[in-house]
């Protein structure tokens, strides 16, 4: 089975809220100094899903992003956790918070990788967040596609997928080629092992830049995008919470006294 | 932005024979926007029976319902609705189109963008019309809360999905007119790819976490399943429900159901309890929404403590024992 998994490298989302600064002008957000990007939570668990599978059957995974140089890194991370190989989608025409963008050069990735019966993809990026990366490039590839997956197994007529709904799960079962969006339900992902992450830091990394995957510039000009970030504030959030002071035992006193009251 | 697209759209659910409390909401949202672009509001209804809920989508706001009664559509299946509303869509070519930011909406809006090459927004909490140049305005969270982006789409439809409780329903009003109007295109069956083969519900005993009066969410500083015991015991006597974070969800010591958040549930109930976690912003904007926010969280520089009302600093081992024993004392249990 050729698996491709897509994955972004984001701001690391776990700082706390207090370092986290933006530029209104420009509408960006100012990345904390020291402390390094990671690989978008998501993208992990698809990851791990995709291991899973070559865990169990014969499975060949290539994990491909779209970013700087340093997201080498991401493509790094994958190899340690399983991946055989990975691309960088690196070219100053790739910038872009366009989903339809991203979608495209991902297509044209996959296209120049080759034949595939699984595209992986995370939910939505743990940075912008727009959750429509995988569909849409499902739609490029016009393949079918399942969202909020949790759980993939291999059947006679396909793939099984148990996908997450607000009061419980949908078993599916969808033919392949296909692509999944993942959901953090499938769980924590794995360390990489000491000797895959050797691995990891000596695998060439090759990388393709809009020429090398046959993209027609004009359709990544500005102008193009479907949609278009005109503003980007922090909330203001004043605290006004009432420390109470005391024993443990006090505090739990008055608290209980409190919430009593208030049912 | 010059095209022929006109209308706002609502993408309308049905749950047992009622339309669903999300897609009155939209209406109103929907009749605002557009009443500000002098635009006419459409609904569509999916599934059989539809078509007599018309009339009462129309008291709600809505100018003209369209629905289908095919058998195939009572079930949601994403390669079915995608093809209905994609379909639909190029015939009526609406300039907007508004989803719950609920199971249907947040597969659906995605596929129908990719299909129909508009401009999405999911989990938006606000909309609006630029009167002048006559599109949308969509504000959304980003950074998992930690910033509101606002944005707008270049291409038409213009689509959103919208938490559910973002917006008020209108008053029903008898004396609204509109059109229900059938859609009698046949559905192929075969267009399913992905066909759903079981459901499996998540058993949930005591209160509802969405409905619950009082939550009580724990995170990593629980430390143990065992432990989530002693919150459960706490929601028992409270008569309310748990909740958690991510990160104990993904422990595994409480059921991924019970995740608040950006990602998980959101909640709004009288009093959440908030105790051995962080308060990080995407797990913050799933319980906003509360009345009372109480912390118990030994790190008096955690984020919770910026938006608790009530909060004790210190280790919430020592807090909660006497608490349940006060809070026994108190009811007479
Ligand atoms: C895209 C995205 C989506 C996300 N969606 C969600 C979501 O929907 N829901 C969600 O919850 N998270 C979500 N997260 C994760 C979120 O960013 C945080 O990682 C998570 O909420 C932190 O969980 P926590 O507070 O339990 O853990 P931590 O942040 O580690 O906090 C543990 C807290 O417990 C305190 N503590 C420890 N021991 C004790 C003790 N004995 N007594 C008192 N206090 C103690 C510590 O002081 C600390 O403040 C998301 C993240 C991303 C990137």
């Amino acid at each position: 089975m050729n698996i491709i998994v897509c994955v972004k490298q984001v701001q690391d989302p776990e700082i706390p809220p207090s370092k986290f600064k933006i530029d209104p002008e420009t509408k960006q957000v100012i990345p904390p100094a020291g402390v390094p990007p990671v690989i978008s939570v998501y993208d992990e668990r698809a990851l791990e899903a995709a291991c899973r599978l070559k865990d169990k059957y014969k499975a060949k995974i290539v994990a491909i992003t779209i970013g700087t140089d340093k997201a080498s890194e991401v493509i790094r991370h994958a190899i340690s956790m399983g991946a055989d190989d990975g691309y960088l989608l690196c070219d100053p025409a790739f910038e872009s918070k366009d989903s339809f963008k991203t979608a495209y050069i991902l297509s044209k990735a996959i296209e120049k990788i080759g034949a595939f019966d699984l595209v992986l993809c995370g939910r939505q990026a743990a940075d912008w967040g727009a959750g429509q990366v995988g569909s849409i490039l499902g739609e490029m590839l016009t393949v079918p596609v399942v969202s909020f997956a949790c759980d993939i197994d291999v059947v006679d007529t396909g793939l099984r997928v148990k996908r997450v709904v607000s009061d419980g799960y949908e078993i599916l079962e969808v033919p392949m080629p296909c692509l999944i969006t993942v959901s953090s339900e499938v769980g924590l992902p794995r360390l990489p092992s000491g000797m895959r992450i050797m691995l990891a830091r000596k695998k060439p990394i090759p990388v393709w830049k809009a020429t090398d995957i046959n993209i027609e510039h004009s359709l990544l000009e500005k102008g193009h995008e479907h949609t278009e970030i005109i503003g980007l504030v922090v909330p203001e959030r004043k605290s006004e919470c009432e420390i109470i002071k005391g024993t443990p035992k006090e505090a739990a006193y008055e608290i209980a006294e409190r919430l009593v009251s208030m049912l | 932005m010059e095209n022929n697209h006109r209308n706002v759209l609502v993408f309308g659910e049905v749950l047992m024979g009622k339309i669903v409390p999300i897609t009155l909401e939209l209406l109103a949202i929907g009749r605002r926007l557009a009443d500000d672009l002098g635009e006419e509001l459409y609904l569509m209804l999916l599934g059989e029976g539809t078509g007599r809920l018309g009339e009462e989508a129309i008291t709600f706001g809505a100018d003209q319902v369209y629905f289908s009664e095919e058998k195939l559509l009572n079930q949601y299946n994403s390669d079915l609705y995608t093809h209905v509303a994609d379909s639909f869509c190029r015939r009526v070519l609406p300039s907007v189109i508004l989803f719950g930011h609920t199971d249907i909406g947040c597969d659906l809006a995605p596929r129908l963008n990719g299909r129909i090459g508009g401009g999405l927004s999911i989990d938006c909490m606000d909309l609006s019309i630029d009167k002048e140049k006559k599109h949308l305005i969509m504000r959304r969270p980003v950074f998992g809360g930690n910033a509101i982006a606002t944005v707008i789409s270049n291409r038409v439809p213009q689509m959103a999905t919208i938490r559910p409780k973002t917006f008020q329903p209108l008053e029903k009003n008898l004396s609204r007119q509109g059109d229900v109007i059938p859609l009698e295109e046949k559905i192929d069956p075969s267009l399913i790819k992905a066909r759903v083969v079981n459901y499996i519900k998540e058993e949930v005993e005591g209160v509802k976490l969405e409905e619950a009066e009082v939550v009580v969410s724990g995170g990593r500083g629980i430390e143990d399943k065992k432990n989530f015991t002693l919150l459960k015991e706490l929601a028992d006597l409270l008569g309310g429900a748990i909740g958690a974070t991510r990160v104990a969800c993904d422990e595994g010591w409480v059921p991924a159901h019970l995740q608040i958040g950006q990602s998980g549930k959101v909640v709004s109930p009288k009093i959440y309890i908030a105790i051995g976690l962080s308060g990080a912003m995407a797990h913050i904007s799933g319980c906003l929404g509360s009345k009372y926010i109480v912390a118990i969280n030994k790190d008096s520089e955690a984020n919770i403590f910026n938006v608790a009302h009530l909060g004790f600093v210190g280790d919430w081992k020592e807090v909660l024992p006497p608490l349940i024993e006060r809070l026994r004392e108190l009811k007479g249990k």
